[in-house]
């Protein structure tokens, strides 16, 4: 269990299935032992709870026997392993995976990441629907339990599936790659994914998306960045949400923004409102040039081999 | 920060290895963690300790090799110490800080038998 959160990594869902997983152990003996399996949940409200295992004994062992070890312990057998590997290369590896299926298709990924209560999945509705005939967008969310944000999103009209992390305090890249297998993409459209609400782990946890976005509510603390500097410093841009609210609150707009470049120089900043519509066009345009661009180095990139296909089919040609 | 996440990495890694390198057990693993990583060293111990029981890794030590941080400052235009990652430049105190380094989490080698 994580010491900071309590959280675990079992228990992940993806609109109520568990991801087909494959665990892999190598026991103490140096024998590996592998299996699989495939949960089906049908759920009705009160019902009872049912794992189907499509063959009970369809676990399948591979054992890989370590030269057999009559040495004395520690006579002469220990050795040094060179490793030099980072601690999150697994979850990276996966993060570049969806990074080239992304770029592949034009779509440009955002990972949104607030504390909880923020607004982010308000702000999401209300730029859905900003959006709506003008750029399309889909979403992964995700929360520890229920599919409820996900409904909130469905109910706009775009496409949406809910991931729930169990005890996880943070989405991380193999699960947002079989969410993405499961979702509709369309070609050159926005891909929001949603991160749990908690401004520590999802920092260290690259999705494979284009840009963090912060969001930050002006009902919380302006020392939030210098509390929490490694989601400040991770996200390209900060959003302040609940800035109708400005006028009733001590919150100093401009000692946040301080305190945000103090921990990232670089970092943009735009002032919302999703209720009142403040500040949305400023958000809707920054979104508009990321699609556009991630659109166009699509194109760029599949009409560049072009030029060679058609003097190679020249060079193919029956010479008459 | 996510101790555990980052403790089940660790595993996983040896365990790769172990395939790789037909080891079966772990004696020591030395990690190398930047001083600005936001690792807690002590949870990574404990989480550790929680996460290689009754695998390879069983009992073995954990050795954490720490590494400094340093920065860019863009007003002196040069690389400095940095001791937190919001930190100010120990020269001029300015804020306009880049991280260079201090940011790792690797395993750098296993002692195995």
């Amino acid at each position: 269990m994580c010491t900071t959160c309590g959280c675990g990594p079992d228990e992940v869902m993806i609109d109520g299935e568990h991801s087909h997983h494959e665990h892999e152990h190598v026991h103490a003996d140096g024998t590996t032992h592998s299996h699989a399996h495939q949960h089906d949940h049908g759920h009705v409200a009160g019902a009872a709870h049912e794992h189907v295992h499509e063959d009970p004994q369809a676990h399948s062992h591979r054992h890989s026997y370590a030269p057999a070890h009559a040495h004395a312990p520690g006579v002469g057998t220990r050795r040094m392993v060179q490793i030099e590997q980072d601690i999150l290369s697994k979850n990276n590896a996966y993060a570049a995976q969806n990074r080239q299926r992304l770029a592949d298709r034009g779509i440009f990924a955002l990972n949104l990441v607030s504390s909880p209560g923020s607004g982010k999945t308000t702000l999401l509705v209300k730029t859905i629907e900003l959006l709506k005939g003008r750029q399309r967008v889909a979403v992964i969310e995700g929360d520890q339990q229920t599919s409820q944000d996900a409904e909130r999103i469905r109910a706009t009209g775009a496409p949406a599936i809910q991931i729930n992390t169990g005890k996880g305090c943070h989405l991380d890249a193999h699960m947002v790659g079989h969410a993405m297998g499961k979702l509709e993409l369309p070609d050159d459209s926005l891909l929001m994914i949603e991160n749990v609400g908690n401004l520590v782990c999802p920092a260290a946890f690259d999705l494979g998306e284009a840009h963090k976005v912060v969001i930050l509510s002006v009902t919380e603390g302006e020392d939030k960045p210098i509390k929490y500097p490694d989601m400040f410093r991770a996200a390209t841009l900060m959003l302040m949400n609940k800035c109708d609210l400005l006028p009733h609150l001590t919150f100093s707009v401009r000692r946040a923004i301080e305190f945000a470049r103090r921990v990232n120089p670089g970092i943009e900043v735009i002032e919302v409102s999703a209720t009142t519509g403040e500040g949305m066009d400023a958000w809707l345009a920054w979104l508009e040039r990321g699609a556009s661009a991630a659109a166009e180095r699509k194109r760029a990139a599949v009409e560049a081999p072009k030029p060679p296909i058609a003097e190679l089919e020249a060079h193919l040609s029956p010479a008459s | 920060m996510h101790e555990m996440s980052l403790a089940e990495g660790v595993l996983q890694l040896i365990e790769d290895a172990a395939r790789q390198q037909e080891f079966a057990r772990v004696t020591t693993v030395w990690l190398e963690i930047g001083q600005l990583s936001g690792v807690e060293i002590e949870a990574m111990k404990f989480c550790f300790d929680a996460v290689t029981r009754d695998s390879i890794a069983d009992g073995a030590r954990l050795e954490i090799i720490a590494l400094p941080g340093t920065g860019w400052c863009m007003k002196c235009a040069m690389t400095v110490p940095m001791a937190e990652v919001f930190g100010e430049c120990p020269q001029c105190g300015s804020h306009q800080m880049q991280v260079t380094s201090g940011t790792e989490m690797r395993v750098k080698e296993l002692e195995v038998a």
